[in-house]
């Protein structure tokens, strides 16, 4: 084949390039989230991915247990998301869009000082549980246990997701507020509370990607800048606002992403950006946007 | 007449005879106006920003530098002075911040920098104003022809010296089928240079040179084609973060089993931020505090370092900090002067051992000629969490370890 590749890497490219896909999408679809239903373009995404990734450092530092931290960091961030979402993000909401993009934009060089001044500037390193340490063959070649790990972890927060919120009498409301927050209001529900509700669960995720990743990359205090840039691509080619259009753009641009580095490697980083003009100019609002996401 | 116009008669006159001297030796006007105050030396790092942690650390060793010399009683009665600037790892802001450095601090010498481009921009702005820059970062460009000057030296090794000395240490040892792993900007492609031009004498054969984004997240997608190929070292030609990511998942994809992990840098900072995903790799530095265990002045540096930072030891770069300052300082004593044609002849003359052994500048492109230390990253048998080397090899000072003056250009 191709260059020396045979289809048994072209195969295991492919998986790489899923595992990849899997962080993005889980990254993609917090930010997709909180804009869909509140129009936020949340430009602090990537530090609640980092501030994410220490709170798990640091429980695991106390507990010694990465299943405790996985559980208990997307709470905790998630926690600070209400609190951000009440005190700064509401004053903000009917002033357009550039109001809590800019806050969120301030907002997450806070978090990355502050991470600093606690954590210090040197990095560190969550190692991976134990029990899902090295590589396994998976019939075309070895492959680390934790990515595979990843991948079904990330199917099951997004099925589960998409059960919550196309399943559940929240769902309903999260989607109807989404739409017609007057209706939703007149209705009796409290739709302040729902939108604060939405903030908290995609910041939670955002810090749940953070302590996924952490084993990944290892820890440092400015590791959500490069994912930012990373995740609004992967938005923008899912559809602004859209869940399942981040899932997919997600996996795409990981296998994009795959199959760039095996072939053309200096080209990889650029691929996901020509990924995007390619969808943007076949598609305007992204592979699954809806029709005035962007106002 | 007056005695108002007599007295402003005399000023006039003591200006004109003022400026007549100064106008025939600058140098000496500098000199008389420098009387009693401080020496200044600007200090132009990247404190904020992803190599936050090497320049803090350049920052508290060239401190230790300053308070040296000025416990020491300075010269002729000057003491040092530090004026640290953040040049944000950019380097337009930092010729910015030198500029100002030199025209509104007015300081006397600079030192500092981190990063191939920086340093350049710094370079720039320095000659242009004839003012001395102690470059504390690596880069093979500044000693070349086109960006060198004479106020323009450099107390770091460069990536042809660190990269040539790793190929020495490693090829006779691990295997001559190479991959390259690259960050795609100057500093990595110097790197890749420096591997290749000293591996020529080992007849390695290269089998791919996989180019990847400076500040990338995930390497994951280089890493089956690397497995595919299974060569028999991964160089990996990158830096600080990058090179903890790209280890780190090297080591998860299980690529150590057969591959021997070596980086042509490797960092103090790094394996600290690494951690045990760092064990075997084999890097080169410029510094490792273990070298006190064999170099009486690596261990009275450690000691005021330790002393002055509550226990914690230098690290690589950090130690160039250290050294920056003080060769700069030593010279003007040496010199007996501030002024910048004479410090430059000291410096130029200068034979020390600050903080690693034996050290001088080279005449044509004035590098540091110096050691370079070969360390094997450990993670048994750890003293404390400071121990994370073992020292495998030291390159002793050899010219013949740089490019030669007429590679780079200069006359001989």
């Amino acid at each position: 084949m191709l260059g020396g590749v045979t289809l048994d890497l072209f195969a295991l490219q492919i998986v790489t390039g899923i595992a990849l896909g899997s962080v993005y999408a889980l990254l993609a679809i917090g930010l997709s989230l909180i804009f869909g239903m509140l129009n936020v373009v949340n430009f602090a995404h990537g530090a609640f991915f980092m501030v994410g990734a220490y709170v798990g450092f640091f429980l695991f530092g106390l507990t010694g247990n990465f299943w405790i931290s996985l559980v208990i960091t997307p709470l905790a961030v998630g926690c600070i998301g209400l609190v951000v979402e009440r005190v700064l993000v509401r004053p903000l909401y009917g002033r357009g869009i550039d109001y809590p993009l800019l806050l969120t934009f301030g907002l997450s060089f806070v978090f990355v000082e502050t991470i600093r001044i606690l954590f210090g500037l040197t990095g560190f390193r969550l190692p991976p549980p134990p029990e899902l340490r090295g590589a396994v063959n998976i019939g075309i070649g070895y492959f680390p246990l934790y990515r595979l790990f990843l991948i079904a972890f990330t199917a099951a927060i997004v099925i589960g997701l998409w059960y919550f919120i196309e399943r559940t009498k929240y769902g309903i409301i999260i989607r109807s507020g989404a739409r017609d927050p007057e209706i939703v209001r007149v209705l009796g529900i409290d739709i302040s509370r729902v939108w604060l509700l939405v903030f908290g669960l995609g910041t939670g995720i955002a810090g749940l990607s953070g302590v996924l990743a952490a084993p990944l990359q290892g820890l440092t205090p400015e590791m959500g800048i490069p994912v930012l840039a990373e995740a609004f691509v992967v938005t923008v080619v899912g559809g602004m606002g859209s869940l399942m259009g981040a899932v997919i753009a997600g996996l795409l641009v990981g296998i994009v992403v795959a199959m760039t580095s095996l072939f053309a490697p200096d080209m990889a980083k650029v691929s996901i950006f020509v990924l995007m003009a390619l969808v943007l100019l076949v598609r305007p609002r992204g592979l699954l946007g809806r029709e005035g996401a962007l106002g | 007449m007056t005695k108002k116009e007599t007295t402003r008669r005399r000023i006039l006159k003591g200006a004109a005879a003022a400026g007549a001297v100064a106008a025939f030796s600058p140098g000496l006007f500098s000199i008389v106006r420098a009387q009693g105050a401080p020496i200044k030396i600007g200090f132009p790092v990247p404190l904020t920003g992803p190599f936050g942690a090497e320049a803090n650390d350049q920052v508290r060793a060239a401190q230790i530098a300053i308070k040296d010399f000025n416990d020491a009683g300075g010269f002729n009665g000057q003491k040092a002075e530090l004026l640290v600037r953040d040049d944000k790892l950019n380097p337009g802001e930092a010729a910015t911040r030198t500029l100002e450095l030199i025209e509104k601090d007015k300081v006397n010498f600079i030192v500092g920098s981190l990063s191939a481009a920086v340093q350049l921009s710094i370079n720039n702005v320095a000659k242009e104003r004839g003012v001395i820059f102690n470059s504390i970062s690596q880069s093979d460009a500044i000693n070349e022809v086109k960006d060198w000057s004479k106020f323009t030296f450099h107390e770091a090794l460069n990536p042809h010296m660190t990269a040539g000395a790793v190929a020495r240490y490693a090829f006779p040892k691990f295997g001559k089928r190479v991959v390259f792993l690259t960050a795609d900007y100057a500093y990595g492609h110097e790197m890749v240079r420096g591997f290749q031009t000293a591996s020529k004498a080992f007849g390695i054969e290269t089998l791919a040179d996989l180019r990847h984004p400076i500040g990338a997240s995930d390497y994951s997608a280089f890493l089956p084609r690397i497995q595919a190929l299974a060569p028999d070292v991964l160089c990996l030609c990158n830096f600080g973060r990058d090179q903890v990511i790209s280890i780190t998942q090297a080591t998860e994809f299980g690529l150590k089993n057969k591959t021997k992990l070596v980086a042509p840098v490797l960092l103090y900072t790094a394996r600290q931020a690494g951690g045990d995903v760092f064990e075997g790799v084999v890097g080169g530095t410029s510094y490792y505090w273990r070298l006190e265990d064999t170099v009486a002045s690596a261990k009275a540096f450690n000691d005021k370092f330790r002393a002055a930072n509550g226990g914690a030891v230098p690290s690589d770069y950090g130690a160039l900090g250290y050294a920056g300052v003080r060769s700069v300082l030593e010279a003007v004593k040496a010199a007996k002067s501030v002024e910048t044609e004479k410090v430059i002849a000291a410096m130029r003359a200068l034979k020390y051992d600050w903080y690693k052994g034996a050290q001088y500048y080279r005449g044509c492109d004035h590098q540091s000629v110096q050691s370079t230390i070969i360390v094997e990253s450990k993670h048994k048998d750890q003293k404390d969490k400071n121990d994370v080397f073992s020292i495998v090899s030291i390159e002793q000072p050899d010219e013949k370890n740089l490019r030669t003056c007429a590679e780079l250009g200069h006359k001989s």
